[in-house]
């Protein structure tokens, strides 16, 4: 049987479901034998390869960059995994979409405030431009299966893995859909 | 008093002909989903959970206000009514700001609750993103527009359990916000008794107890149902 190609990928977000992912422990010494990390936080690769697999996408969609990751990988990947509430419902990044476009948010935190140096971070086209509207995955892609908590349990990551990797539809039922 | 019988997914049931049939229902251990009903309060039909399909009537209807009736074939669950109550949910995560990871209620949440028992996995719908604000201006308790899901409990507790009327609703559709009495910060609302029956009834975490953090709330409907029972069969029970 060939290896599977698993990408995972760090939008925005705490890191934590890559975290929860590392606390799978031995499980991912059994994963090693049939799994091929081919990108990701955790390898070395900076271009995104071709015929992906499964992709994990932990974070929610915050900038130009992210977008175009995430049309990437749609482009490269079977099955693309919303990984996490921010990759799933937008989560904590989303909680700045209430303040209104994110101008005036920069604006008041790089700037207007009394305790900051008054100057907008980095110049033209060095940092990625945050979008006005934080969005989950979904929103931008079409995601084909979901991986709800903050973060979501190793053993729920496990169950997760191991339907994707017996070839069933990888959906979650009962207590492994609870957000939070 | 009359008996009406009927059948709830195919179980021949025999219930008062005041009843409703959610109560039919919960009588004979059929469980049908709610969030606005609240046992002690008047049922206002406002969340649509308790949706059922009747046997020759084309439309959905709440089980929470529809009487049962003589001959009637209720059906509780079906493709239909999973799927729009899975609508429902996702509706309401969609129209407020519902983090649940830095939400008090984390845990202990009817919504989080409906949202699993419905197999909702995401919200198909935008997230509309509303400006809700966070009142703590009483000593005790908070109000947190974020997670409100205008299911009315507060507002019926407050009024119809203990006589007080603090809360209401200003505002229609998704604009819709619960405010303290003419629309002054909770803490000024002079006819807050202070007793809390928001605070248990609320089935989120947008009435809490000032001083919890993140998964720290946890309601006590016991406490509700103690009065409503003191107060309608004349026992004090715990």
């Amino acid at each position: 049987m060939d290896r599977v190609r698993l990408a995972t990928i760090w939008l925005g977000g705490c890191s934590g479901c890559h975290m929860s992912f590392l606390d799978l422990d031995e499980f991912l010494i059994d994963l090693a034998d049939i799994v091929d990390v081919v990108y990701g936080p955790v390898v070395d690769p900076k271009e995104y390869p071709d015929n992906v697999d499964i992709c994990l996408i932990e974070g929610a969609v915050c900038s130009d960059e992210h977008i175009h990751h995430v049309k990437n990988i749609r482009a490269k990947t079977k099955i693309v995994v919303a990984f996490g509430d921010c990759a799933v419902t937008g989560n904590v990044p989303a909680m700045r979409n209430p303040l209104g476009k994110i101008g005036p948010i920069l604006q008041e935190i790089y700037c207007d405030r009394p305790e900051t140096q008054g100057q907008m971070p980095g110049e033209k086209g060095l940092m990625p431009v945050l979008i006005d509207t934080v969005v989950p995955v979904h929103q931008v892609i079409k995601v084909d299966a979901f991986l709800p908590g903050c973060p979501p349990p190793a053993a729920r990551i496990k169950e997760f893995v191991q339907l994707a990797l017996s070839g069933a539809e990888p959906k979650l039922q009962g207590s492994g859909l609870k957000p939070g | 008093m009359a008996v009406k019988t009927l059948t709830i997914d195919g179980k021949a049931i025999s219930a008062r002909e005041e009843q409703t049939i959610l109560q039919a229902a919960r009588e004979n251990g059929i469980t049908i989903p709610t969030l606005c009903q609240l046992n002690g309060t008047s049922d206002i039909g406002a969340c649509r959970l308790c949706l059922v399909e009747v046997a020759g009537i084309p439309k959905l209807l709440p089980a929470c206000v529809t009487r049962v009736g003589e001959g009637m074939e209720v059906s509780t669950d079906s493709e239909r009514i999973r799927e729009y109550r899975k609508m429902i949910v996702e509706l309401l995560f969609a129209e407020r700001n519902h983090v649940c990871a830095a939400c008090v209620e984390n845990g202990h949440c009817e919504l989080q609750d409906l949202a699993i028992s419905v197999g909702m996995d995401h919200s198909r719908y935008d997230y509309m993103n509303p400006k809700c604000a966070v009142d703590i201006t009483h000593p005790r308790y908070g109000i947190d527009h974020n997670r409100c899901v205008l299911c009315g409990r507060c507002v019926r507790v407050c009024d119809e359990i203990e006589g007080a009327h603090t809360w209401d609703f200003q505002g229609r559709g998704a604009n819709t916000r619960t405010i303290s009495d003419m629309f002054v910060p909770w803490g000024q609302a002079a006819s807050c008794t202070s007793c809390g029956k928001c605070v248990q009834a609320c089935p989120t975490g947008a009435i809490f107890r000032r001083g919890s953090t993140v998964a720290e709330m946890k309601k006590d409907r016991t406490r509700l149902d103690f009065i409503v029972t003191a107060r309608e069969k004349k026992q004090w029970i715990a």
